[in-house]
């Protein structure tokens, strides 16, 4: 039966789709196949979706090898959740990407483009649905390369700088993990992520387990961007493709606080992560610290890709305070917030990958006027710019309310002042665009490089993008109702 | 508990380190990967001296002995090297790159151009 594969397909999918790229060199049929490709894994994770539903959780042993000597594919509510978010946005993204992709990336790379792409949504996808901790450090490690790939593919010459700099980082995060894993794999002797959750239970406390847990935080906070190891994050996005900054804004460091998740609630348990040396009023207060630092930046910033960046570390702020303020409400909402932001920052920088198409050029200041020439570009923008600022009936209030809600549920007042402050400043950054596009006269001579009407696909996918952004605001049972079923069941396992 | 007794573990933490300033301190790009290299090398010999179980001989079926070393580290090594060699080849390719783009690998020169 197919259906019994279908978490192996998952993967396997766009591995095998990734050389036929390169293979048949040619742009055109790796865009298809792109497209292709990201419609099936998106259908198969729809399935996938049902099947948890009627059955709660999917095992399936690779190979055919039983964990937890084998490498086992684990599947719970909270895989569907991440898998549906990453297979749609790669959906979306790849059907918008043509036009933006041949303008940004010198024609005789685009197929590698593809290749690179594939395979970091096979990365990615692989660091979602993997049950095994050694296969999850190889799928962070797919992910990664093929992302300092794809980055460092623009024509602009300071992305090879910034994917340089996002590898050495990356490596030493990834470096990281593995010290961790191999520490659990002394303390335990499994590297099955179900069974080391067992033996951990069990096992006396000791410093070599601590150590590990330590480890595999830091790493992982490298990879997440999370404050204060973001540096490599504002240079990524800005300098790389539009498309490229586009795919991994809304999936790379979503996938990687996933795993954070995994790892506290699914593996150590959060009796063993909280009350551990106060780690969750550490995190809290990095969390604090990303909001605040992340919108301040983002205020200051001319160009729009270096802006959303900056957004983009204070937005990974929310999700970290979800995850610290330890109930059940605030991890829900800091799995709803990844949901709703994932396709919040996915319209934005969708919005500027077709203000860059047409205008060859992303500086607030360039842009002044620019709404009368595209006003549908500007609009889109619009509509995610309020939802990031979370305003009513769009998806960011939504996150935001009950970020909030759980704050006061924790009786923690100083959040609250915190994330309504945070949406002030969000007001402002978004505000300046907002200005410059519409009120202010438009510029004589800025050099309108090339006023190219937006592609109709990218059109549609930025179209949909916000369709879902106000959907997500007024009909939540969609993701809300999920996002509190999985948060019930990871705290109360 | 003596230091020769954990020696493996020292070397470890050594060679760390040693990777470690290199990454942070040298100005070369090459040289930084060089510094990842060693940093993960010493990674490596941490998973395989794990592997060794004392008196254990090589985890070879042979009536000769009933003690076996694990022998999984060995294969996760395997596959970390291959994830390093990877690191390692994209990140010389980047570095030609940037040479060809900016006519210097130091990083204070590049970082000047940039601004």
């Amino acid at each position: 039966m197919i259906s019994s594969q279908l978490p192996a397909l998952q993967v396997v999918l766009p591995l095998v789709a990734a050389p036929l790229c390169i293979l048949f060199h040619n742009r055109t049929f790796s865009w298809l196949l792109m497209v292709f490709v990201s419609l099936v894994s998106f259908g198969i994770s729809c399935a996938l979706f049902n099947q948890v539903l009627a059955e709660n959780t999917i095992t399936y042993a690779m190979g055919g090898w039983v964990a937890p000597w084998g490498i086992e594919y684990y599947i719970d509510k909270l895989t569907t959740y991440m898998l549906l978010i990453v297979n749609g946005i790669a959906v979306l993204v790849s059907l918008g990407a043509r036009e933006s992709v041949e303008n940004e990336i010198s024609s005789d790379r685009i197929y590698l483009f593809y290749t690179a792409f594939l395979l970091n949504l096979t990365g990615l996808l692989g660091v979602i649905i993997t049950g095994d901790a050694f296969n999850l450090f190889v799928f962070i490690e797919i992910a990664s390369l093929s992302s300092y790939a794809i980055i460092s593919l623009g024509k602009d010459k300071r992305c090879l700088y910034a994917a340089f700099r996002y590898l050495v980082y990356g490596t030493i995060g990834a470096s990281f993990i593995l010290i961790s894993i191999g520490l659990l794999y002394v303390v335990t002797g499994t590297l099955n992520i179900a069974d080391l959750s067992q033996q951990l239970a069990n096992a006396e406390n000791t410093a070599t387990i601590t150590t590990a847990f330590v480890f595999f935080v830091i790493g992982i906070a490298i990879k997440a961007a999370i404050f204060p190891m973001h540096l490599w994050l504002p240079d990524a996005y800005t300098y790389s493709p539009s498309i490229v900054s586009t795919f991994l804004a809304g999936t790379t460091t979503k996938v990687f606080i996933y795993v954070l998740i995994r790892f506290i609630y699914s593996l150590y348990g959060y009796e063993f992560s909280f009350f551990h040396e106060s780690f969750d009023n550490l995190l809290i207060i990095i969390a604090c610290g990303a909001i605040l630092y992340g919108s301040y930046r983002a205020i200051k910033q001319d160009s729009l890709k270096r802006l959303l960046a900056y957004s983009s570390i204070a937005q990974i702020g929310y999700m970290i305070l979800g995850i610290a303020l330890i109930t059940e409400l605030g991890l829900a909402a800091s799995l709803i917030h990844i949901f709703n932001h994932a396709f919040i920052k996915v319209g934005l920088f969708l919005a500027v990958t077709a203000i860059i198409y047409s205008y060859g050029t992303d500086s607030i200041e360039r842009l002044a006027g620019m709404a009368k020439t595209s006003p549908f570009t500007f609009i889109l923008f619009l509509i995610s710019g309020l939802s990031i600022i979370g305003v009513p009936l769009t998806s960011g209030f939504i996150s935001k309310w009950y970020l909030i809600k759980a704050s006061l549920e924790a009786g923690y007042w100083g959040l609250v002042v915190i994330i309504v402050f945070s949406s002030v400043l969000a007001i402002i950054y978004i505000g300046r665009v907002i200005e410059a596009a519409y009120f202010k006269p438009e510029a004589t001579n800025t050099a309108v490089l090339n006023n190219k009407k937006m592609p109709h696909l990218l059109f549609l996918s930025l179209f949909i993008f916000s369709f879902i952004n106000i959907y997500l605001g007024i009909e939540t049972s969609l993701n809300v109702d999920m996002a509190f079923q999985i948060a019930h069941e990871l705290i109360n396992k | 508990m003596d230091i020769l007794s954990s020696f493996n573990y020292w070397i470890v933490i050594i060679l760390m380190m040693i990777g470690f300033y290199i990454i942070i301190a040298n100005n070369n790009l090459i040289k930084k990967i060089i510094g990842i290299n060693i940093f993960q090398t010493s990674i490596f010999i941490m998973f395989i001296s794990m592997g060794k179980v004392i008196d254990g001989t090589a985890p070879i079926l042979t009536d000769s002995g009933t003690l076996y070393s694990s022998p999984l580290p060995h294969v996760l090594i395997l596959t970390a090297i291959v994830v390093g060699i990877s690191t390692t080849a994209l990140g010389l390719a980047i570095i030609i790159r940037i040479h060809t783009a900016f006519g210097t690998i130091e990083d204070d020169k590049i970082q000047q151009k940039i601004k």
